[in-house]
């Protein structure tokens, strides 16, 4: 089936003041309406004035996305009514956008590369808050915050080149990482990212999802969106040109308006603002540009011989790239690796936290610690895990986890005892290996495992019980 | 009545009490009929008045340029503290949690706010007619209109109800008031004041003015508004202050008057004055033989694309209101009637009781203007005729050092007469909103009466050059009887 899905990306911008006025933009843990000024409020006779370090995070976004920088940004009064747009307009741009034409890459299904054209890219304010009292459905008001009115916003818009769901959300996360390279973005914020999808089948009219605010709901509202127009299609019925509303919690896409609804947001210049000229400053940005993810990717393989699998999974983030080169300084890069990107990587998704969160508890000295413990053999790689964990949910220190949890791996001799105590205990199994039932030798492994509470190397348990037991045949 | 620097003088000197001179301005003000003021600052005003008699003598006050000076302030300003109404239903109530920056400047150097005056809602008018305050009348004559939008500024300045006032001009709401009701006003260069706080009609045209009965004090009150505001993005900011510290060489009285204009040029274009009324072109060629007396030569010319003006001033103006006035939905502040039910019923019902006919005409005329498929055909097109119109008036100002004309066509008509037809009101205007248009500063100064009834010269300098503008005005006013 040939689907043609474009992205409308909204990221918001990190700066410290908002896009029009000083109002501080730390607004997510802070009571409703207490970020806000007489400008993000709308009230008669404020003025906005631009944020200059937005505008040139705007210019950076831009560049590292490959596009041509315009010469002078215009802002453009976008006009609807909406309790959450305290003008009854939104300051956003229309003809004289940052850029235009930009390019990303992406691994789509099976690693091929495939590349995304970006159509345009352009800086806008968010609206409030709308906060329901219950449900969407059952709430009988609603009320508002406008501590996000007027938060930076950079509008990255896709041509309609993605073919699947799941691209959708690879390209996402491809733009969230290089985002976060550029340190304009942290994408775990609550509502940091918001898309809107438009989607077409072969055969039938566009149809544009709105409103959808976490990275997995783009693959999801994006499924049932094609579901729902295939089956349109294949009662032989039209897929109209409309706007439709995702519902998250229902995993649902609802119609919100068709195309004679369309709203007319009749834009015309700001006349507030006057014309921002950035063509001087574009070089001086450029040069800020740190090394972005593919790049990064590359140099990684080169650099340290890593596998394009790891490779990969070192880069995407940022914080963990950093992570992983402090660590790779002081230690074996091949052995920190396999730790940072298979182990590490792996408790941070079942804990659902982000490496930048969790360096406030494990630093990379702590880690190249643990690596030591483990290339000298202190511990065994089921203690090394064990430390990760610790680290991750208490925050202590590895020598210290090490003592109070007695991880130290253990010399033969000790291994030698607990190999007698379990021969002794498990006569049946010996028996059933004797007999050439090899699965038994596993279990006796465990067993023996068990005794020494993970301290002893499996590797080593494995021989020497082979060498007991054979011995004694 | 006294000037403003009568007053600064008066009370540095000790000579003027600053409480008496507000408690005679307020038993004034509530004797009057005129309707000039929205809301009164009456309690704070005396307050503060008592203040300065008090510490009139420390250093920091004698300092202070407008030191006790009562000040009415338009009610398109917004005011810390005090209602600010833009003459509309839909706003009352509703109190400013900051100052304008005009109006922060003016609390700076010591200026008392009388209180808010009355106007055309939203500053959609020429006679003060469309408030939802009722109408302001004209001192000259009670059955009249002072002009408008900034009818009640005009009128209190003109009656003693204040010594100076702001008013606000999107297409002459300064300078026509001022003609009808025999005062000065003028409008400043476009970006030379400050618009932070004004409540916007067309934020495109649109500036703070003074108003005044002197050319000097007009002077004044310019130097203080026109402080560099970050807050105005739209505001120029030039090194050049010429035009305020201008006044001050009068007062040292350095200066021969006379000689300043002396080979002064003067440009008059015949379209602006073809369609007065006999008594105001007699009146303004008076003038400008006047002038011609003075020392100063003159020449007429032809301004030929200002038959397009009109069209193109209320397109633009009307768009941008249509997209202004979105913000008012009841929903932050000002009116909130009847029952709330869901979104669009409740903004759409306070929208419809809050609003006056005029505006609605304008939000619906701009709303269209700026739809889809229209707007290149108008939006856009408005647009570039006000380039046309504003090269025109930079090319005439190349030959001529400023500009001369009639402010209005005809003197204060009656009050009704023009209500029930707004393109005839719209007609008025257009010697005002040309100038507008051209973002180029102008100012009105009394020029003559016919029957009582004050006419207005308008005077066009070139842009930032206010100074010149005041100079050839204050001429003017000391050399007529």
């Amino acid at each position: 089936m040939d689907v043609k899905i474009g992205l409308e990306c909204h990221a918001q911008l990190l700066t410290q003041s908002k896009l029009f006025c000083s109002c501080s933009t730390d607004y997510h843990n802070a009571e409703p309406n207490t970020h806000v000024c007489a400008t993000c409020l709308g009230l008669p006779g404020a003025l906005p004035v631009v944020n200059e370090r937005a505008i040139r995070y705007g210019i950076k976004v831009a560049l590292a996305l490959g596009c041509t920088i315009q010469p002078k940004v215009i802002f453009y009064r976008k006009n609807y009514y909406y309790p959450d747009l305290p003008r009854g307009f939104q300051i956003t741009q229309y003809e004289f956008p940052i850029a235009f034409n930009g390019l990303v890459r992406i691994e789509s299904d099976g690693g091929k590369e495939r590349e995304i054209r970006i159509k345009r890219v352009h800086m806008e304010e968010d609206p409030g808050r709308l906060v329901y009292r219950g449900t969407i459905d059952t709430a009988t008001y609603s009320l508002v915050d406008y501590n996000r009115s007027g938060i930076p916003l950079v509008e990255i818009v896709t041509e309609p080149d993605l073919k699947s769901p799941k691209e959708a959300r690879i390209f996402l996360g491809k733009l969230r990482s290089i985002l976060e390279y550029l340190g304009v973005f942290e994408g775990d914020l609550e509502g940091a990212m918001r898309v809107d999808a438009n989607i077409s089948l072969k055969g039938g009219e566009r149809a544009e999802v709105k409103n959808i605010s976490s990275y997995k709901g783009v693959e999801k509202a994006l499924s049932f969106e094609i579901t729902r127009q295939k089956n349109l299609l294949r009662r032989g019925l039209t897929v109209q040109q409309e706007t439709r509303h995702y519902d998250e919690t229902r995993g649902v896409t609802l119609s919100l308006r068709t195309k004679e609804f369309e709203h007319d947001y009749r834009y015309f210049p700001e006349p507030d603002l006057v014309p921002i000229r950035i063509s001087n400053r574009i070089e001086e940005i450029r040069r800020e540009i740190p090394e972005l993810p593919d790049e990064k990717k590359l140099r990684f393989i080169a650099q340290y011989s890593l596998t394009m699998e790891h490779a990969n999974a070192l880069t995407f983030d940022r914080h963990i790239a950093d992570f992983y080169e402090v660590v790779a300084s002081k230690i074996d890069p091949k052995l920190s690796a396999t730790w940072i990107a298979d182990v590490l990587k792996g408790e941070l998704n079942y804990r659902s936290i982000s490496m930048r969160e969790a360096s406030k508890r494990i630093s990379p000295d702590d880690f190249v610690a643990m690596l030591r413990y483990l290339k000298k053999g202190v511990i065994t790689e089921r203690g090394a895990t064990e430390i990760i964990r610790e680290m991750l949910d208490s925050g202590g220190k590895p020598e210290e986890i090490l003592r109070s949890k007695g991880l130290a791996s253990i010399g033969s001799d000790e291994i030698e005892k607990a190999i007698h105590a379990v021969i002794k205990e498990n006569e049946a199994a010996v028996k059933d290996y004797k007999a050439g039932k090899k699965e038994a030798l596993n279990f006796l492994v465990g067993q023996v495992m068990k005794h020494t509470r993970g301290t002893a190397d499996p590797k080593e348990v494995r021989a020497m019980l082979t060498r007991k037991i054979d011995g004694e045949i | 009545m006294v000037t403003a620097l009568e007053v600064v003088e008066g009370i540095k000197s000790g000579n003027i009490s600053c409480e008496e001179l507000l408690l005679q301005i307020y038993e004034r003000i509530e004797r009057s009929e005129l309707n000039c003021f929205i809301t009164l600052n009456k309690e704070a005003a005396v307050r503060e008045a008592r203040e300065v008699d008090k510490r009139r003598e420390e250093e920091e006050y004698r300092r202070k340029k407008l030191l006790g000076v009562p000040v009415a302030v338009k009610d398109s300003i917004s005011t810390r503290g005090i209602q600010t109404t833009c003459a509309s239903k839909i706003l009352t109530g509703y109190v400013p949690p900051f100052d304008a920056t005009v109006v922060a400047a003016l609390k700076k150097e010591g200026a008392i706010i009388v209180g808010k005056t009355n106007m055309d809602e939203f500053c959609m008018g020429s006679s003060t007619e469309t408030s939802y305050y009722g109408p302001t009348k004209n001192p000259h004559d009670l059955t009249r209109v002072p002009g408008g939008s900034s009818g009640g500024s005009a009128a209190a300045v003109s009656a003693g109800e204040t010594i100076l006032a702001l008013g606000s001009d999107t297409g002459g709401s300064i300078r026509c008031p001022a003609s009808f009701c025999g005062i000065v006003g003028l409008k400043p260069t476009y970006g030379f004041v400050s618009r932070y706080g004004l409540i916007a009609y067309a934020n495109s045209l649109e500036q703070i003015g003074p108003m005044a009965s002197t050319v000097t004090d007009t002077a004044l009150l310019l130097e203080i508004v026109s402080a560099k505001d970050e807050q105005d993005s739209t505001q120029i900011k030039i090194q050049n202050n010429a035009s305020t510290n201008y006044c001050f060489s009068w007062l040292n009285g350095t200066r021969n008057e006379r000689e300043e204009i002396k080979g002064m040029t003067i440009g008059v274009p015949k379209e602006f004055i073809e369609g007065s009324s006999p008594e105001v072109e007699r009146s303004v060629w008076d003038a400008i033989h006047k002038y011609e007396d003075l020392g100063a030569t003159y020449g007429e010319i032809s301004m030929r694309n200002l038959k397009y003006a009109l069209a193109s001033y209320y397109i633009i103006a009307m768009s941008e209101a249509s997209s202004n006035l979105a913000r008012f939905d009841g929903l932050r502040y000002g009116l909130r009637t009847g029952k709330d039910e869901d979104w669009h019923t409740t903004f759409s019902r306070i929208r419809s009781e809050g609003f006056g006919e005029e505006v609605k005409r304008r939000i619906i005329l701009g709303t269209y203007a700026l739809s889809a498929g229209y707007y290149g055909k108008y939006y856009l097109k408005a647009l570039k005729v006000r380039t046309l119109i504003k090269n025109e008036f930079e090319e005439a100002l190349k030959t001529y050092d400023i500009l001369a004309m009639p402010t209005m066509p005809f003197v204060a008509f009656k009050l009704g007469e023009r209500i029930k037809d707004p393109l005839s009101l719209y007609l008025a205007d257009v010697n005002t909103v040309s100038v507008n248009l051209a973002g180029v500063p102008s100012l009105s100064i009394p020029c003559g009466v016919s029957h009582g009834l004050p006419i207005g010269l308008q005077l066009v300098g070139k842009h930032f050059e206010e100074d010149e503008l005041l100079k050839a005005a204050f001429v003017y006013e000391q050399n007529i009887p």
